[in-house]
């Protein structure tokens, strides 16, 4: 019982918040992809002419992105609430569809932006993400970050120290089986400390409450979830250009 | 590292070994497979569905309450179950009539009934009858009208085994066959869930004793009230009614079973996320199988694999003890996605990429051992990786790793059996037939070595001789087998009837088991069920009473239960359990040595608890009949009230008696059928001594079933004479003209295989030269190096005349005509030392011919060809000769040349030679008389060649030597084929020169393709009119030795011992067939889609069409060491092949038909 109330956000509006914990980060990176989404704007409109056919696919990435994070956001919302839904479903229900509408766009746009980042980042690094690079690898993944979540709603586990160091454990693992690139680790944990603060920010500012915060206002394992939601959403991302690059090889 | 090298090396050693065994025994290992999976699965039976399993509270028995953590509100609104049990048990002595002793315990139901139908139930506010208390029912749900008659409706919902009989005495009185009774309502088949009996008794079937062997002589029953508010008066009094004795029954607390609501949509959208994710996973992984026979069946078989394994690990688990509290539908796409299909990915792929042209065993093994490394690598890597999960010490994570780890475990085992095994099902599948699609890419192969271009013919065109022949018919693809013959041939494979009687004895005796005799399965059930934490939780307080008499321990007399209090004025679930107890205190003192065991009723926890091992849809089930659902609703279970009944009873032997004497009538069946059949099936289907035969006798790779169907009565006719080995075979379709090495050429009739005439005639040789008009030759006789190879012109001929892409198949110029055979396959390797043997041999030979008169017999024949009734030999001395075929006179004799003729041509009238030296002599042959005796006969290549002339014997005929091309190549002509005018010439000197006969009107837009294959193991096509290389394409490793065309394909034979068959006009290879070493290299083409080759003493048929081996013809006792060397088709569809000293004439009577 404690445990469950544990889970619970103080007010339905946290709720909502607390099902998308990677929708908090992908909130926070959506804010920094609005940003460079303009910037992008801006750059794209440089080289439009030039790269109209860059400029598509990128584009077209991007919604693929924004709809794989959106959606994710919603089911993950729906996963992490899923506890409340037997004592409370008529609240969680309205808490699902009005209060918290603008998760899953928020958390489609950080989705986009990171997994539009990570190809990016790899080009000029120079290092071209080699390992493992098929859509079945990427399925496992998302498939691993979806479970990652869920653990960290279901699992009962002694005391929140335990079940962030779980879930980190976690998170480690999903990036040493899918990703094992530097630039992914390091954009992983950029994404999950800049997500971290904003949601710090936003529960200060008191857009919603966690309702058992550990760790300043937050969850501590909420930069898990982060890190390995941004390691997945490369993982796409990386897909996606390859895919784009292979296709006229193809045709 | 030498330690990891080492573990390496074993691991693929056994991953080998392994892939051998799952390849050579496909169905066994599949049917122990799936054996086990259903076996660990059993357990699964037992377990709620994954999230409707419903959650048990207890709470103390004195008042009734509702457990406190669940929500009050659902409770408020919905008054919930109270089941009343009640048990009765009738333990009864040794003897007795079976049917009858159900009688009496049951009879106590009734009076049980009526007391508790006339309770009244009085409190502070008046009285109240049952009626008040207990759950109304209305109607049956709709189709379930079969049960009407025995469930109650419109009423209390009262379940008792009286409901047999409509809760009248009287009906039960008259009933003759209770046990009939009961089992009439039982339903066919095998039911998991709770069956009509169950919920009528209300414990188990297996423990209600109400059977034919029932070796606990207790009945146990249960009479079922449903109360919809607690009522704590009827207990009260049933306890004082039944004061119960020997009773250990801890009556003091109540089980509220809470039966979960439905699953809302809410909570079901990210679990039918996780699974479209795992789909998406899946589906992306099996897209990567490819070169398969079937990427659906092998995808399908993936999918299996994992689930399968998954099931067994949740179904192990169970069997040991554990019960999964994880959902298990949240849990098990993790568990797929932990597991992954990637080793089986892995190992399709390795399989895949192995040679083609090994067997599938061994690709199979091979595969599975490159790939063995990794595999267990990761296995490795995954177990440790789930064993750091488990000491998080989590529980949730614990119970997640075990399952993991033993799915790993079983997954592995699974891809190791079945997966390999359903993997080498589908290699074999597409070996033969499919490899054409994945062919080209190999085409390329650059060839191991680089050696001259080198053509050789294969023998296509029809040639007589006489012979013997065994037919051998393998299994595969009888096509051109009767249809009667192919379904014996099916029962025999199949081993039909074995198997028909094997399934009916298992049947049988399963029907034997099932039906008890001996209580077998009683027994075995109660030991399970006592020994196995799962079935009751009553624990191991379970006494050991299960043996023999049942003495049941225990001796709480409780009678705390009758002092209820009214309970709360809420209407509250009450379950009252009433046991009632027959206690059949006294047996009758038996004939036999009386046994002293009283049987005693004594009540245990095991009772209390009896609903536990009814199934958990149980109670769903009684109340979804009155459509009435449990989701988020409570049962409570009401301490039982145990009621003893005692009955008097005889024993009888008979049971045990009826169980021996079906046991052994069973074991007499057995016996029975199985002499039976052997006396039907006598034959050993070739399991052993005859497929050990014939793998010895050099059967083909594909035939790996072990099974050899009986020989067939077909046999080849073996024609004799010959004293030497055969060396020029001959035939023009009517007679066949054969050479040995001792220079005697034998004439036979293609059809009957008589031998016409002997050149010389034997013994009488040097007389008979002496006769002969010509004798003088100038040229230097020589042994008969070569043979001639004449087989390819008359489909040659064919092909150009009668169809517009016409085709020569010329042997390119590698070599010359074959001196022995193993010079000719290996010309190319030893081409050298080959033409200095025969250049050394020709000085010598040719002193000793130029000296005496009869030089012909001694310089051997080298090539030998067949028109009419002319047989033209050319020999080494260089002379032509033409003979009377029928009457063995020598016509004519040619000696311009100096330099033994290696092969010779027909064409119309003139006749080409090609000799040792490289030139190329064209001979006319002229008969001097009236056109009018120029008679045709019927052409030998099929009829498309132009007729060739019949001279009669008083004709004389010359040849005179037209022309004569002196240096047509540098060094010997190996080959030399006319057709449409041509004439085709391969040599030593890597060219092949096409020389124009005559005029000959060909269409601009006809095509004459040529083939042409070389030591280097390429094979050309040609375009003949221009001279263009159509296609060039690699398929031997080493020398083509022999080619052949038909319209659509060109198959070649190399001394690989591969025959690769090319597709014509693209010249990809549509697919090759292995062969045995040392096969040989003669190939035939009969129709368009039988092909024939030599082999070791036999000569085998295949299915151009797929690729399938449909007969092998062994031509004699003898025939091992013998390997056919040459082989001519003729037309009437027979084979001629020479076989050492012997031909065989084949006849192939099915192709007859076929060609007709």
């Amino acid at each position: 019982m404690p445990r469950l109330e544990d889970h619970c956000w103080s007010c339905s509006c946290a709720s909502s918040v607390e099902t998308k914990h990677s929708s908090g980060a992908h909130w926070l990176a959506s804010k920094a992809e609005e940003m460079m989404s303009i910037i992008t704007s801006v750059l794209s409109n440089a080289y439009g002419s030039l790269h109209d056919v860059r400029t598509a696919n990128l584009i077209r990435r991007g919604l693929v992105l924004f709809t794989v994070g959106a959606f994710l956001a919603l089911v993950l919302n729906l996963l992490q609430i899923q506890r409340n839904v037997t004592l409370f479903p008529e609240e969680v229900m309205t808490t699902l569809f009005s209060s918290a509408w603008w998760i899953p766009p928020c958390c489609g746009t950080g989705a986009a932006v990171v997994g539009l980042l990570y190809p990016c980042l790899d080009k000029h690094l120079g290092e071209p993400h080699k390992f493992k690079r098929e859509w079945a690898s990427v399925m496992r993944c998302i498939a691993v970050f979806v479970g990652i979540n869920h653990a960290s709603v279901k699992l009962d586990f002694d005391n929140n120290v335990q079940l962030s160091l779980t879930l980190a454990a976690l998170s480690l693992g999903l990036w040493w089986t899918f990703d094992r690139s530097r630039s992914g680790f390091g954009l992983g944990i950029t994404t999950a400390v800049l997500a971290t603060v904003f949601t710090q920010l936003l529960v200060y500012n008191g857009v919603y409450q966690y309702t058992s915060p550990d760790f300043l206002y937050v969850r501590s394992w909420l930069p898990c979830i982060f890190f390995s939601g941004g390691v997945t959403v490369g993982n796409i991302g990386r897909q996606l250009a390859m895919g784009g690059v292979e296709k006229p090889h193809m045709d | 590292m030498t330690l990891r090298e080492r573990l390496r090396e074993k691991i693929s050693a056994a991953f080998y070994r392994h892939g051998l065994l799952c390849a050579s025994y496909p169905v066994p290992i599949i049917l122990f497979t799936s054996a086990s999976i259903l076996t660990c699965c059993y357990p699964l039976l037992r377990l709620p569905l994954p999230g409707t399993g419903p959650v048990e509270f207890t709470t103390g028995g004195r008042d009734y309450s509702v457990p406190s953590h669940e929500p009050q509100g659902d409770l408020g609104e919905r008054p919930d179950w109270q089941v009343l049990v009640k048990a009765a048990v009738s333990p009864w002595d040794s003897s007795l009539v079976p049917v009858d002793v159900f009688r009496s315990p049951l009879s106590r139901a009734f009076s049980l009934l009526e007391e508790i139908r006339n309770h009244v139930h009085s409190d502070g506010s008046g009285v109240r009858s049952l009626e008040s208390l207990c759950l109304q029912v209305t109607d049956l749900f709709p189709g379930l009208r079969r049960m009407q008659s025995v469930l109650p409706e419109h009423g209390c919902l009262l379940v008792s085994p009286g409901n047999y009989w409509q809760n009248q005495q009287e009906l039960f009185d008259s009933d003759p066959d209770l046990l009939k009774t009961i089992q009439k309502h039982e339903p066919k088949g095998l039911s998991t869930s709770a069956t009509l009996r169950d919920l009528l008794f209300g414990v188990p079937g297996k423990y209600t004793g109400v059977s034919h062997y029932n070796r606990k002589r207790v009945v146990t029953y249960t009479i079922t009230i449903v109360l919809s508010t607690y009522d704590a008066s009827l207990r009260s009094r049933l306890k004082q009614l039944h004061p119960s004795a020997n009773c250990s029954l801890r009556d003091d607390h109540m089980v509220h079973v809470h039966f979960k609501e439905e699953i809302g949509i809410a909570e079901l959208i990210p679990l039918v996320t996780t699974y479209i994710i795992l789909f998406a996973y899946i589906y992306f992984s099996t897209r990567k199988i490819d070169m398969v026979k079937s990427k659906w069946g092998l995808a399908l078989a993936a999918v299996v694999t994992v689930l399968s394994s998954l099931l067994m690990s949740v179904g192990l688990c169970t069997l040991f003890g554990l019960t999964p509290t994880l959902n298990g539908g949240e849990i098990f796409p993790y568990l797929v996605v932990v597991i992954g299909l990637e080793n089986v990915l892995v190992l399709t792929k390795s399989v895949v990429s192995t040679p083609v042209d090994l067997e599938v065993k061994l690709r199979i093994a091979q595969g599975l051992s490159n790939e063995s490394w990794s595999i267990m690598k990761n296995m490795a890597t995954e177990l440790c990786i789930i064993l750091i999960g488990y000491f998080t010490l989590v529980p949730a994570i614990q119970e997640f790793c075990l399952f993991a780890v033993v799915g790993l475990v079983s997954d592995f085992f699974l891809q190791m059996f079945f997966f390999t095994t359903v993997l080498s099902i589908d290699i074999r599948r597409m070996e033969l037939a499919d490899l054409n699609r994945r062919l080209p890419a190999e085409a390329g192969l650059p060839p191991p070595k680089p050696g001259p271009l080198r053509p050789r013919e294969a023998p296509p065109p029809p040639r007589p001789s006489p012979h013997t022949i065994t037919l051998q018919t393998p299994a595969f693809r009888n096509l051109r087998l009767p249809k009667r013959l192919r379904v014996v041939y099916f029962l025999a494979r199949t081993r039909l009837a074995q198997r028909i009687i094997m399934v009916g004895t298992v049947i049988w005796i399963g029907i034997l088991v099932y039906t008890d005799p001996a209580g077998i399965r009683t027994y075995l059930a109660a030991q399970v069920s006592e020994q196995s934490p799962l079935g009751d939780p009553g624990g191991g307080a379970l006494p050991p009473h299960l043996g023999g008499a049942p003495v049941f321990r225990g001796v709480d007399p409780t009678s705390t239960l009758s002092i209820h209090p009214a309970p709360d004025p809420t209407p509250l679930p009450d379950n009252h359990s009433q046991g009632h107890h027959d206690g059949a205190g006294r047996a009758g003192p038996l004939p036999q040595p009386p046994p002293p065991a009283v049987p005693q009723i004594t009540w245990g926890p095991e009772d209390q608890e009896g609903w536990r091992r009814l199934s958990f849809r149980h109670w769903p089930s009684l109340f979804s009949y009155y459509n009435i659902t449990l989701a988020k609703r409570y049962i409570s279970i009401l301490p039982v009230i145990p009621v003893t009944v005692s009955a008097d009873l005889q024993t009888d032997l008979t049971l045990y008696k009826v169980a021996a004497l079906g046991l052994a009538a069973g074991v007499l069946l057995v016996l029975l059928l199985f002499c039976l059949y052997r006396v039907l099936c006598p034959r050993n289907y070739g399991q052993n001594g005859v497929s050990h035969g014939r793998r010895r006798r050099g059967e083909l790779p594909c035939d790996d079933y072990g099974y050899s169907p009986p020989v067939s009565e077909i046999s080849p006719l073996l024609l004799r004479g010959h004293s030497m080995d055969i060396e020029c075979l001959a035939s023009d379709g009517m007679l066949l003209a054969s050479c040995c090495l001792a220079g005697q050429i034998r004439v036979w009739d293609a059809q009957t295989g008589d031998c016409l005439t002997v050149i010389p005639r034997q013994g009488d040789g040097l007389s008979e030269e002496d006769g002969f008009p010509l004798r003088r030759r100038s040229a230097p006789s020589r042994p008969t190096l070569f043979t001639d190879q004449p087989d390819l012109t008359p489909l040659i001929d064919t092909n150009f005349a009668s169809q517009p892409p016409s085709h020569l198949c010329t042997p390119p110029p590698s070599h010359l005509c074959t001196p022995p055979r193993d010079g000719f396959d290996f010309g190319g390797l030893r081409r050298p030392s080959g033409g200095d043997a025969s250049a050394s041999l020709t000085p010598e030979r040719g002193s000793a011919a130029g000296t005496q008169a009869t030089a012909d017999w001694e310089s051997s024949v080298w090539a030998l060809e067949l028109r009419g009734n002319l047989i033209a030999a050319g020999r080494s001395s260089g002379k032509l000769e033409l003979w009377d075929a029928v009457e063995g006179s020598l016509r004519c004799v040619n000696e311009d040349g100096g330099s033994g003729i290696t092969a010779l041509a027909f064409l119309n009238n003139r006749i080409v030679a090609a000799r040792l030296n490289g030139s190329l002599d064209f001979f006319t042959v002229e008969i001097n008389k009236p056109l009018g005796l120029l008679q045709y006969r019927g052409a030998p290549g099929r009829g498309t060649m132009p007729p060739s002339p019949c001279y009669s014997s008083e004709d004389v005929i010359s040849c005179q030597l037209t022309r004569s091309v002196q240096c047509a190549h540098q060094k010997p002509i190996t080959v030399l084929r006319a057709a449409a005018g041509r004439v085709v010439t391969g040599s030593q000197d890597h060219t092949v020169r096409i020389y124009r006969l005559e005029d000959s009107v060909v269409h601009p837009k006809k095509t004459m393709v040529l083939a042409s294959g070389g030591q280097d193991g390429a094979i050309c096509l040609w375009d003949v009119l221009t001279g263009s290389r159509v296609s060039h394409v690699y398929g031997h490793r080493g020398d083509v030795t022999s080619l052949v065309c038909t319209t659509s394909c060109v198959i070649s034979s190399g001394l690989d011992d591969l025959i690769c068959i090319w597709d014509r006009s693209t010249g990809i290879k549509l697919y090759s067939i292995q062969q045995e070493a040392g096969c040989g290299a003669s190939l035939g083409v009969i129709s368009e889609s039988l092909l024939v080759t030599g082999g070791q003493g036999c000569v085998s048929f295949w299915d151009l069409n797929f690729g399938d081996l449909l007969q092998t013809v062994y031509l004699g006792q003898s025939s091992d060491g013998q390997g056919v060397r040459q082989l001519l088709v003729l037309d009437n569809a027979a084979i001629i092949c020479d076989f050492g000293s012997e031909l065989s004439l084949v006849y192939v009577p099915s192709v007859l038909e076929k060609l007709d």
